[in-house]
């Protein structure tokens, strides 16, 4: 089990409304993660779920019972933070055992757990080592085998894999998605990078401000973003945006388009010069600077043999042009 | 950079002042040792004669040594109890966000800044004399009869004192360390269920221990050497009662006018503290590992 409603919650640190007020379901046994820029809320949001930080108004229930004045311990909720926040003095073995510890369990019982949690985590050899003798990726694991043993009814991440370098950030994700289809628990998870957002969600939350901006799945909010803040967020490189007559033709005040989205061609409706190309080799990034427009960054698969100072013809994909109106909101 | 040029020059540089300060030591201590072997009077001058570990002796044998040696571990250990115990609550306490919590943490470090004789007088005039004390006061108020701490409870009460001077050094370093702790530690510690009880006994005594370790070391240091708070109170007395080593040291050399005794005291005293600076390192090299 592991359904959390969110009605109405609102948090606000004295004269500071961090969160206006939010309605939000996340069902059993999906994945969702939280995405949005630095200081909108995701990690206030989480530990509000959590209940370390007190709700200023609204209420949060877990599996349909009312858990807003709840403490912590009795939400049956596991979390793993960003800095890890193993027990510094205590060995691996102790560090994961402590949960059950304090639940009262006996020795045994908490041993046998311990061995289980280390083996599906590979930590199998470092159990006796105290975190400080650990590296990185092992710490953050350990800390969600601290998490596992107590099979709660839903796992909170936030940003746990942000202080690891990039080869390591990939491999965890990874793992943290094979340990969602093996509990098949529910996992609320605060990201503010991309990748992880899109390759791990089952639905994302865009938060900005406090204020969830849109709900959905990856490629939902990536085909069909609600308005130019989600538009700009998800999707990388960014998605172009284009004001003035250009959108005007297209009966819009902003039109948007993703680098990827952009074909060049023999003759196409824009003509602009190449600012600025990186060449990857599996893809190429253009700057061109169209005439009319502004500059457009462009997205080519594979090799393109263009450079700088070229003269392109670019053309949108058909249908894949977002417009939005004045208020920033999708025209449809 | 470490270089063998760069770390010549440096023992170069620094030589003078560690042979000064080596120099500053030495000549004292030999001194001492000196005097120590030595019938010297002050009441006889000029009569000085060898006397070997006749001094050591004679100095060792005294009941008032033994008693010495007992008031000093009672005033070393019950200071260090009452300021460790009383520094993590203390410091426990002041790290809770309240209102004036500025003026209150400046008032606290305060008695840290009260000379020791002067904070002895104060105590021994205006808080415990039996007839003008606030405690009399507090006691008659009572319909109680006043306590006359110095005469019945003399030990106990330097304890006080030098407790209550000690007691913001503690706080504070306590209080420093506190606040380095983690909260995402707390935190964790919270949702694995642990009480505020336990999570005080597994997570922040343990983040606290090197601290602890601290203040006892340092403490120890400089208790051992008490003295203005007995000389300006009780004098040592009644009879030995809150005599400690180095009250007797002086009892021995100013009050008998026996340097030779004195000296060979002073030796013997620096032969313990050593004892137990060895000890405490070893305490604290296996706690500091970590
Ligand atoms: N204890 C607090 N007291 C006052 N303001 C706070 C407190 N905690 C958070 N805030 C404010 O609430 C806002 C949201 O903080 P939060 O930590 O939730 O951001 P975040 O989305 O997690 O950002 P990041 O991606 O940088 O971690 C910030 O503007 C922050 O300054
Ligand atoms: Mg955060």
């Amino acid at each position: 089990m592991g359904q959390i409603t969110l009605r109405n919650v609102k948090k606000s640190f004295g004269e500071v409304d961090v969160i206006p007020s939010l309605d939000l379901t996340i069902e059993n046994g999906e994945f969702v993660v939280f995405v949005g820029p630095s200081g909108c809320g995701k990690s206030t949001l989480l530990r509000l779920i959590a209940g370390l930080e007190d709700a200023s108004g609204g209420s949060i229930e877990i599996d349909g019972v009312d858990a807003t004045s709840l403490p912590p311990t009795k939400r049956g909720l596991a979390m793993v933070f960003q800095s890890y926040a193993l027990y510094p003095h205590m060995s691996v073995r102790k560090n994961i055992a402590f949960p059950l510890k304090m639940a009262g369990m006996s020795a045994a019982d908490a041993a046998s757990k311990v061995e289980a949690a280390a083996k599906v985590l590979n930590l199998g050899d470092y159990l006796d080592r105290r975190p400080g003798q650990l590296s990185g990726g092992q710490r953050q694991r350990v800390a969600i085998g601290r998490a596992i043993v107590r099979e709660p009814a839903a796992f909170l991440f936030d940003e746990p894999l942000s202080n690891l370098d990039a080869a390591l950030r990939v491999s965890m994700r990874q793992e943290i998605s094979e340990l969602h289809q093996t509990l098949k628990t529910t996992m609320v998870y605060v990201t503010h990078d991309q990748v992880e957002a899109m390759t791990m969600a089952d639905k994302i939350v865009v938060l900005h401000a406090g204020r969830i901006e849109q709900v959905g799945s990856p490629l939902d909010l990536y085909r069909s973003p609600v308005n130019t803040f989600v538009a700009g967020f998800i999707g990388s490189p960014k998605m172009n945006f284009i004001e003035g007559a250009e959108a005007e033709k297209h009966n819009a005040a902003m039109l948007g388009v993703r680098p990827e989205h952009i074909d060049i061609v023999e003759d196409g409706p824009w003509q602009g010069t190449i600012g600025l190309s990186e060449h990857l080799g599996s893809d190429t990034f253009l700057k061109v600077l169209v005439d009319g427009i502004g500059t457009l960054n462009v997205r080519g698969t594979g090799e393109v043999g263009l450079h700088t100072g070229d003269k392109v013809s670019l053309a949108p994909q058909p249908g894949k042009l977002h417009r939005f109106g004045k208020d920033g909101k999708a025209l449809s | 950079m470490a270089t063998l040029n760069s770390r010549r020059a440096a023992r170069l540089m620094i030589s003078p002042a560690v042979l000064l300060l080596l120099a500053w030591m030495v000549v004292p201590l030999a001194m001492t040792i000196y005097f120590s072997m030595l019938r010297y009077n002050l009441l006889m001058p000029g009569m000085e004669s060898w006397a070997g570990f006749d001094n050591y002796r004679w100095f060792l044998t005294d009941p008032a040594f033994f008693a010495a040696i007992g008031n000093t571990m009672k005033l070393v250990l019950g200071v260090l109890f009452i300021t460790t115990v009383g520094g993590v609550l203390l410091a426990l306490l002041l790290d809770q966000p309240f209102w004036g919590q500025g003026i209150v943490r400046v008032l606290v470090i305060a008695p840290f800044f009260v000379m020791p004789t002067v904070s002895a007088l104060v105590w021994k005039n205006m808080f415990l004399n039996p007839v003008n004390g606030l405690f009399a006061h507090a006691a008659k108020a009572l319909g109680l009869q006043p306590y006359d701490f110095l005469s019945h409870a003399p030990l106990a009460s330097i304890i006080g004192i030098v407790a209550w001077q000690w007691l913001p050094f503690a706080t504070l370093i306590l209080l420093t360390a506190l606040q380095s702790l983690d909260r995402e530690q707390m935190d964790a510690a919270e949702m694995d269920g642990a009480s505020p009880l336990q999570r005080f006994g597994y997570i922040t005594l343990p983040h606290l221990g090197r601290s602890i370790t601290v203040v006892i070391l340092i403490q120890t240091i400089f208790l051992l050497s008490v003295f203005a708070e007995i000389l300006v109170t009780t004098n040592g007395g009644p009879g030995t009662a809150s005599t400690n080593l180095t009250y007797l040291v002086y009892a021995q050399s100013l009050l008998s006018f026996d340097v030779g005794m004195g000296s060979a005291g002073g030796v013997v005293a620096v032969i313990l503290a050593n004892i137990v600076a060895i000890f405490l390192m070893r305490m604290i090299g296996k706690n500091l590992e970590r």
